[in-house]
């Protein structure tokens, strides 16, 4: 393994702790299925960079804040519209970003692949995944009265609205900083399967964050050791691995 | 129908004039007005869905709302809620829900044990995840949260809703215990008007029919209550007691 090698995985490792960490917020806040989905919305403007010819990861961003700013603002107004916007928006981006991507990136963008990072990749990966992890860890409180109720939240002075747009924010970027490995398709996944893992096997507040963000890193790596030794697919070794942390951990669930 | 005066007395803990609340073009309250004296215990009442949990969330600013409430300069609000829709497996102990808040206001982690000691919830039950708790100890526990931080004014919603008699009567002796030995001043959503009469200095009628405010005993008269709550008569409405 060579020095770039080593601090690819290492990026991957730290991008999958900020996953966790956000996928259990995601849990707490009730968007299973929108987190789930909402990396897909990365599709058409992944496409449409392409075909204009500017970096992916541009559009990429575009098309994620749009996505999170449609759900901070119709959440904030009806409580419902999350699942409409899921099935209908979410999904449809999925066609949409698949009719604008070349047809030899398709699978690459659906699915992730690069287990090589630019050193530029890597350093971003790994910087920016550990700014997310600490300002999740600082607000973390915040976080969870804001999710818990809108009520609490008030009356405790806390400014939920802000607080509310700070995290999807978070889970954009986070969603950004995996594409390249997992793609549109699973990084959503990676966000939620060691999340909902973390909650069967955890106790308390603490203990669930903190396997969140184990069983994220260690699904990632065991995935990358996989995907190697048998000359698989990164992304789908990595969330196949997740899924099986997840199946296990039922049998712990009380 | 009476109101309470709307002049801002240096008595009045808070006023609220003319509140108005609209939910998705529904008018939920319209021009409600009224003041809480400090270490007041006051009742709010009136029948379902007229608008009592929706009265408490504007006074705490979660949802928008039109006129004014003006709180004191020192007001430290508390709030328990009815209940809180929590995830059956939701890994957050009571302890760590608690901590939630002393540690956003700043407090030391001791704030959580003397608030747990004061309710008389014990070490064991801190340690438990919140969706394992009866409903009374979820009740413990949002009030436990609610006087974190030392409040001085707790606003309370259905405090017995969920609790058997003896839980009731021991939630109200705490209640009494804390506008006594704290000055604290209570607001709190009834159903039950023997407990009001017997508790409130203050109650606060809510409908869409009638709205009035003023010491129990007088202002529950017979046509207010029959007016309020429908044809039900007086001793029907809570035969519980």
């Amino acid at each position: 393994m060579n020095t770039l090698e080593f601090f690819s995985l290492v990026a991957m490792l730290v991008v999958a702790a900020a996953s966790g960490l956000v996928g259990a917020f995601a849990l707490m806040r009730r968007m299973t299925l929108a987190a789930d989905a909402m990396s897909h919305v990365a599709l058409p403007g992944l496409g449409a960079a392409m075909l204009i010819g500017i970096n992916p990861l541009i559009g990429g961003a575009i098309a994620l804040f749009l996505g999170a700013v449609l759900v901070w603002r119709l959440e904030l107004k009806t409580k419902i519209a999350t699942e409409t916007i899921v099935g209908v928006v979410f999904s449809t981006s999925l066609a949409v970003g698949a009719l604008l991507s070349p047809d030899h990136e398709l699978l690459e963008l659906l699915f992730g692949g690069e287990t090589l990072f630019t050193w530029g990749e890597a350093i971003v990966g790994m910087v920016t995944g550990l700014v997310i992890i600490g300002l999740i860890l600082s607000l973390k409180e915040r976080f969870a009265i804001s999710f818990l109720s809108a009520d609490l939240a008030a009356v405790t002075g806390i400014r939920r609205e802000f607080l509310e747009f700070l995290f999807l924010m978070f889970f954009v970027i986070t969603v950004l900083l995996g594409l390249n490995f997992l793609g549109v398709l699973l990084m959503g996944s990676l966000i939620i399967v060691p999340a909902a893992t973390a909650k069967n096997v955890a106790k308390s507040f603490k203990g669930d964050l903190f396997a969140s963000a184990l069983i994220s890193s260690l699904s990632v790596l065991v995935g990358w050791l996989i995907a190697n030794r048998f000359a698989f697919e990164i992304g789908p070794s990595i969330i196949a691995v997740a899924a099986v942390f997840f199946f296990v951990s039922l049998l712990f669930r009380d | 129908m009476s109101k309470l005066s709307t002049t801002s007395s240096p008595d009045n803990f808070f006023t609220v004039s003319k509140m108005e609340v609209t939910i998705r073009d529904r008018v939920i309250l319209h021009d409600i007005s009224f003041s809480v004296k400090r270490g007041d215990f006051a009742a709010i009442i009136g029948p379902n869905g007229a608008g009592k949990t929706t009265l408490f969330r504007a006074l705490i600013g979660s949802i928008p709302h039109g006129g004014t409430v003006v709180w004191a300069k020192d007001a430290r609000i508390g709030y328990v809620p009815q209940h809180v829709d929590l995830d059956r497996h939701l890994a957050l102990t009571l302890q760590d829900f608690l901590q939630l808040k002393s540690r956003v206001l700043n407090l030391p982690d001791t704030a959580v044990n003397d608030v747990a000691q004061m309710l008389h919830i014990d070490e064991g039950k801190l340690k438990l995840p919140l969706s394992s708790l009866s409903a009374g100890e979820l009740q413990r526990g949002l009030i436990a949260f609610a006087l974190i931080g030392n409040p001085n004014v707790l606003l309370f919603d259905e405090p017995t809703a969920n609790l058997d008699a003896p839980g009731e009567e021991h939630i109200y002796q705490t209640l009494h215990k804390l506008q006594n030995e704290r000055d604290m001043t209570i607001l709190f959503i009834s159903h039950d008007l023997n407990l009001v009469t017997r508790y409130a200095d203050t109650v606060i009628c809510v409908s869409s029919s009638l709205f009035c405010a003023g010491p129990p005993k007088e202002t529950l008269t017979p046509e207010v209550v029959d007016k309020l709550y429908g044809s039900l008569p007086f001793e029907h409405i809570h035969a519980k007691k």
